[in-house]
């Protein structure tokens, strides 16, 4: 791709993050939250912290909460008032040092919910975010995007790009329009580049797997005792699900009383034992080995076939989360490797 | 000499892991156990739960500093259930455990076979008795960090305190590891899951996260035997177990009653005396 590149300065890069909050956006960035690191809110860009392989937490809260207000509702005398929430202006927001990654789980993330049934509260909140990523220069054992369909300097969903180059510098690469109007907005800040020849400042993360191959693999695994071993150790929580960038399945939650409450959408994990339980009382998924070979299933046969991408981009935070260590990317290694592909 | 004194200890150290394998190979040879589980080597230097149901696969098992998860969790699963006698690799905590889920009736036939590695030699604590023994004798001890966020905790005022608790438990979403990785969280249909009528609330905004957080540390209180897996297992890293180590004090403190060191003790929270002093309990 031939896309317009700048450099930019470590402090004019802060000094456009101060301009823009003081302009009135929000700007979540990655800041240090115990041992761990969160995208919050920046106040002061002197918190921001930049040595980090991954946040614990996606971005992917910005387009969708873990707790969303659908419609609210009151009785009154001889009236009932409802609220849709879902009218509300959505205000401009940046995400800055989203790993490339993240960026393109969430254009997944967004073409899941354009598709068919559209969600318009995450395509108005996608409108209302511009998202500047930061290349990785280093990976861990977590990582495997390049498995994935992605890489530590994919462009993929960023508005811009940066990677981090020689002398304190940054090499800015501009992905959409957004991207370019941030540019041309804050002009003297920006130096024009030549080219963006940044490979040699990437992360390298070998590629153990193609999305392909374990597409593939799956579509005769359904059956293969492989589940069972996989999933003894898995405790059934939704630590997986609620750190993944793209997991995205939710609940609709009623509060309140007959005369005024809410409704909400919640994260909903697949490991759940009520995930899919029936009002019968009827489990189709009874056991974590079923919870767990729909999990796989979903993000690496089930999204290939309708959607034509994996569920998955390698950023590794299930892997890192899991207190069972369930380790996703050495399932799929075992799965390729041990599962046969009957003609 | 230090450097002869370290290897003299790593040595024994690897004899001790060898006779915990042996005895776990043991154990599934000799049929006393379908499965034992324990620990082996995981992902990129971490350790994981391993569950040997061969004598070969009795040779992974590692025991060291990094076994901290608490494993007792798995032996009122299904699936751990379904396959016969169970076997447990077991810290103090895992003791502990088995003493307190044994007072509260969840081992149906006979107790889990459990091992315990002290002075580098495995032994295998065969009844209640020297369960009840070796768990008396080995209190759980928390790391430096806990014991200073205890006391930082007990030194705040009630608002601090409250302020303190609501920024942790913002970054609750309700993935329910603190839950699924707590030994004494057995209930196959939690209080959370109601919806008729509904508890507590569902939705993990600042209301649901309160409630959900209160009720798990009032049904741990007095129950709770202090292991820190919750804490462990919080993906946003929420210290969450302060709150039922804190409750359970408050229990030892005002009913003189530990969890986990007695396996037919009455519940402190779950049992009256009919002589007791208080008229509203009668």
């Amino acid at each position: 791709m031939n896309s317009p590149s700048y450099t930019l300065t470590h402090e004019r890069l802060l000094e456009f993050l101060r301009t823009s909050i003081s302009a009135g956006k929000r700007v979540h960035a990655p800041h240090r939250v115990g041992a761990k690191t969160f995208f919050r809110p920046t106040e002061d860009v002197g918190a921001i912290v930049f040595d980090y392989i991954q946040t614990a937490e996606s971005p992917k809260s910005l387009l969708f909460p873990k707790a969303e207000l659908l419609i609210s509702y009151k009785q009154t005398a001889n009236d009932v008032t409802m609220t849709d929430h879902l009218q509300k202006e959505i205000p401009e927001m940046i995400l800055f040092g989203s790993r490339p990654c993240d960026a393109a789980a969430l254009s997944r993330f967004v073409e899941f919910f354009a598709d068919g049934h559209t969600d318009a509260m995450i395509l108005k909140r996608r409108k209302a975010l511009t998202i500047i990523s930061m290349s990785c220069a280093k990976s861990d054992a977590d990582c495997f995007c390049t498995s994935c369909g992605s890489s530590p300097g994919d462009t993929t969903g960023s508005d811009l790009l940066l990677t981090p180059i020689k002398d304190g510098r940054y090499l800015v690469e501009v992905v959409t329009e957004k991207g370019e109007s941030l540019v041309s907005d804050n002009k003297a800040l920006f130096e024009k580049a030549p080219s963006a020849v940044k490979d040699s400042y990437l992360a390298r993360v070998e590629a153990v797997f193609t999305p392909e191959d374990i597409t593939k693999k799956l579509t005769t695994a359904f059956n293969d005792p492989i589940w069972n071993d996989a999933s003894l150790r898995c405790i059934g929580c939704g630590a997986c699900a609620y750190v993944c960038p793209t997991c995205s399945c939710f609940t609709i939650e009623d509060e309140g009383t007959a005369h005024a409450g809410d409704r909400l959408r919640c994260w909903d994990s697949c490991a759940f034992a009520l995930f899919t339980v029936h009002t019968s009382g009827h489990n189709p998924r009874p056991t974590q080995t079923e919870r767990w070979r729909q999990r796989v299933m979903h993000k690496f046969a089930y999204l290939p076939e309708t959607n034509h991408f994996l569920g998955c981009v390698g950023c590794g935070r299930c892997s890192r989360a899991c207190p069972a260590d369930m380790n996703l990317k050495e399932q799929m290694i075992s799965i390729v490797e041990r599962v046969p592909v009957i003609a | 000499m230090m450097p002869q004194a370290s290897f003299g200890r790593a040595q024994r150290k690897e004899q001790s892991m060898q006779s915990l394998q042996q005895k776990a190979a043991e154990l599934l040879e000799s049929k006393r156990a379908a499965v034992v589980i324990g620990y082996a080597e995981g992902s990129d230097g971490r350790v994981r739960p391993h569950f040997a149901r061969t004598a070969d696969a009795a040779a992974a098992f590692v025991w060291d500093q990094r076994c901290k998860q608490n494993l007792a969790v798995y032996l009122t699963k299904t699936e751990i259930k379904k396959m016969g006698p169970a076997a447990v690799i077991a810290s103090p905590a895992v003791v502990r455990t088995i003493v307190q889920l044994a007072s509260e009736q969840q081992f149906a036939k006979s107790f889990p076979i459990t091992l315990v590695v002290e002075n580098d030699q495995v032994t295998e604590l065969a009844d209640a008795a020297s369960l009840d023994a070796f768990a008396v004798s080995h209190a759980v001890l928390f790391p430096p960090h806990v014991t200073k966020e205890i006391e930082d905790l007990a030194a705040m005022s009630v608002t601090e305190r409250f302020v303190f608790w609501q920024n942790e438990l913002s970054r609750c979403f309700k993935c329910y590891a603190c839950r699924s990785a707590c030994p004494l969280c057995y209930c196959t249909n939690c209080i959370t899951e109601s919806n008729q009528p509904q508890w507590v609330s569902v939705a993990p905004h600042a209301l649901g996260n309160f409630e959900w957080h209160i009720n798990r540390a009032m049904h741990l209180a007095g129950r709770c035997i202090q292991c820190g897996s919750c804490t462990l297992a919080c993906p946003a890293g929420i210290p969450i177990a302060l709150l039922t180590i804190e409750a359970t004090n408050i229990v030892e403190r005002e009913f003189k009653y530990q969890a986990g060191i007695k396996s037919d003790a009455p519940a402190a929270l779950s049992s009256f005396m009919v002589d007791d002093k208080e008229v509203f309990i009668r």
